[in-house]
């Protein structure tokens, strides 16, 4: 009994995905931004510098993914309590949890989705992949991870203004992009700083498929990002099942 | 264990916002089948009671059980039986008529075959069939209304929350959303219907729960609550020349008087007494009675009766 409501509680999830990758996502303009805001970010910091291709390939996909799978997340609930569609989700027999994986799962297959925009690109302009299954792996739990961080972003404070959110959300992400060694390797003092961010082992994780060198082991990164997944999403949730009284009130 | 006949039991519910108590220690039942009204001026602790009720907002203390379902315990299940009108519309704007009744129906596990015959009828029903594939944004507030209303028994609930579902809506929508929920009731579903349109829980409700400062002032049948209100029931007069109120307001048994256009309503427990007392005083005065009619009071004057009573006024 508890499995079949677990089982259908993960199918409603699917529905939730599915309705916010109908409204939030499948937009013209949410998908240019997806494709051109990594774009120029990594022009900014690749432009007047004699990097080499696989260097800037990292940087790219990095922030593709990172940006991408956290750009709508945040702004879902908070926008969905404004316009009282959440209190419609909360009022149906869908649990909180449900309606936030719900939310990450669309967040992960738009971050993904645009991540391998850039994966081409990358290939295009003659980056090597030495191997694919740990890159196309690394990819699916760098979106999954950078998805839940998204929803744990607008767990707290717990508002229906959406801005709010994205001011936040971006105060946390251009720091974590920073000290992830994403164009500028990092060394000494600062490793320990790049290891709070998860965006460091996808980025590790990426050098290794592209330079065949990384500073963690695959498996240590893989081990990372599966973790700061769990972590953000047992925050997230537990946080949005504490806010939602006063979110909603 | 709640009764087999009892669809709703609220026991010693509260809620308290801050230093506010919207909701003080309630208790109420409401059984299968009935058409339940529940009534209160603006915060009251109406739309609190519902969203506790339908698992939006957890109470402070109290207990409230859904056709045996604990709304605090076993919330899913309670939530999968239930349905929810709200006060505010909350329609997906960008999503069509026909793909807001599809999450719906998927979102309550209905299979497709069902959900997608029950939202044809619906739709047809609440004359949305032609703009089934409009974005809920192009829709007035009454169509909007209608499409929140299918969507809500898209899922066949076996009890229905209403919070003022016809507020704002012009007289034809109303009475179509009136009309369904009274159909609906026949099936044998439980509503529970906020609403501040005394007409409206006079024509639809079983029984009515008046609430006010979050405290259950009266719970009856209309009929009863009017008739348990006997020193408001009045006997309205008009003659050939005016007449000032405060000489018939000193005529004995009359309790108050007030003017209302070319007629003086008198409000007496005994209107038989105040009718002899009248025609004597027209006689006395050389005055003709135009019109004389006894009058019952309405459910608007016992729900402000009952109001101002719990007030301390």
């Amino acid at each position: 009994m508890l499995e079949y409501q677990f089982l259908e509680q993960v199918k409603r999830a699917f529905v939730i995905a599915k309705k916010d990758l109908r409204i939030y996502y499948k937009r013209g303009p949410v998908v240019i931004f997806g494709l051109i805001m990594p774009f120029f970010l990594f022009l900014a910091f690749s432009i007047g510098r004699n990097m080499p291709i696989e260097q800037l390939f990292t940087g790219l996909l990095g922030m593709a993914i990172f940006f991408s799978s956290m750009s709508i997340g945040p702004a879902i609930v908070p926008f969905e309590a404004r316009s009282k569609n959440l209190e419609r989700l909360v009022s149906a027999p869908v649990a909180v949890w449900a309606i936030l994986i719900g939310d990450v799962v669309a967040s992960f297959l738009y971050g993904f989705s645009i991540s391998i925009v850039s994966l081409i690109i990358g290939l295009v302009l003659g980056v090597t992949i030495a191997n694919a299954l740990v890159l196309c792996l690394g990819m699916i739990l760098a979106a999954f991870c950078f998805a839940s961080f998204g929803v744990l972003l607008s767990a707290y404070p717990p508002t229906d203004i959406p801005s709010t959110v994205m001011m936040i959300s971006n105060l946390v992400k251009f720091p974590l992009v920073f000290i992830s060694g994403i164009f500028i390797p990092i060394h000494g003092w600062g490793r320990i700083i790049a290891s709070v961010s998860p965006l460091t082992y996808f980025t590790d994780l990426v050098n290794y498929c592209t330079q065949g060198n990384c500073y963690y082991s695959v498996f240590g990164d893989f081990a990372a990002l599966i973790g700061f997944t769990l972590l953000f999403l047992v925050v997230a949730i537990k946080i949005h099942q504490k806010t939602l009284p006063e979110r909603l009130s | 264990m709640v009764s087999v006949e009892t669809a709703i039991e609220v026991k010693g519910l509260t809620k308290n916002y801050e230093e506010i108590t919207a909701v003080n220690h309630i208790n109420f039942e409401v059984r299968k089948g009935e058409i339940f009204g529940f009534l209160g001026p603006n915060g009251a602790g109406k739309t609190t009671t519902i969203r506790i009720l339908t698992g939006v907002i957890k109470p402070d203390s109290g207990t409230a059980t859904i056709m045996d379902y604990s709304i605090l315990k076993e919330p899913l299940k309670a939530k999968q039986i239930i349905s929810v009108v709200p006060e505010m519309a909350n329609a997906y704007i960008d999503l069509t008529a026909w793909q807001n009744l599809m999450l719906i129906g998927e979102l309550y596990g209905v299979s497709k075959k069902k959900r997608q015959e029950r939202a044809h009828h619906l739709l047809k029903e609440f004359k949305l069939f032609e703009r089934r594939n409009h974005l809920a944004r192009g829709f007035s507030k009454g169509m909007k209304q209608k499409l929140i209303l299918c969507m809500a028994l898209l899922t066949e609930p076996q009890v229905l929350f209403l919070d003022e579902p016809t507020s704002g809506l012009d007289v034809e929508s109303a009475r179509l959303i009136r009309d369904t929920i009274r159909q609906y009731n026949e099936h044998g579903a439980t509503i529970f219907l906020s609403t501040h349109n005394m007409e409206e829980a006079n024509q639809l409700c079983d029984r009515i729960a008046i609430i006010n400062y979050g405290r259950i002032a009266a719970i009856d049948s209309p009929e009863n609550l009017r008739m348990e209100s006997s020193s408001l029931k009045s006997v309205e007069i008009s003659f050939n020349k005016p007449v000032p109120v405060n000489e018939l307001s000193g005529i004995p048994k009359i309790t108050g008087a007030k003017k209302i256009g070319d007629k003086i309503r008198l409000y007496t427990d005994e209107p038989h007494s105040v009718i002899n007392s009248l025609t004597n005083y027209a006689r006395s005065k050389g005055l003709t009675i135009v019109s004389l009619n006894t009058l019952a009071p309405t459910l608007e004057d016992v729900f402000i009766k009952l109001i101002k009573e719990h007030r301390g006024d």
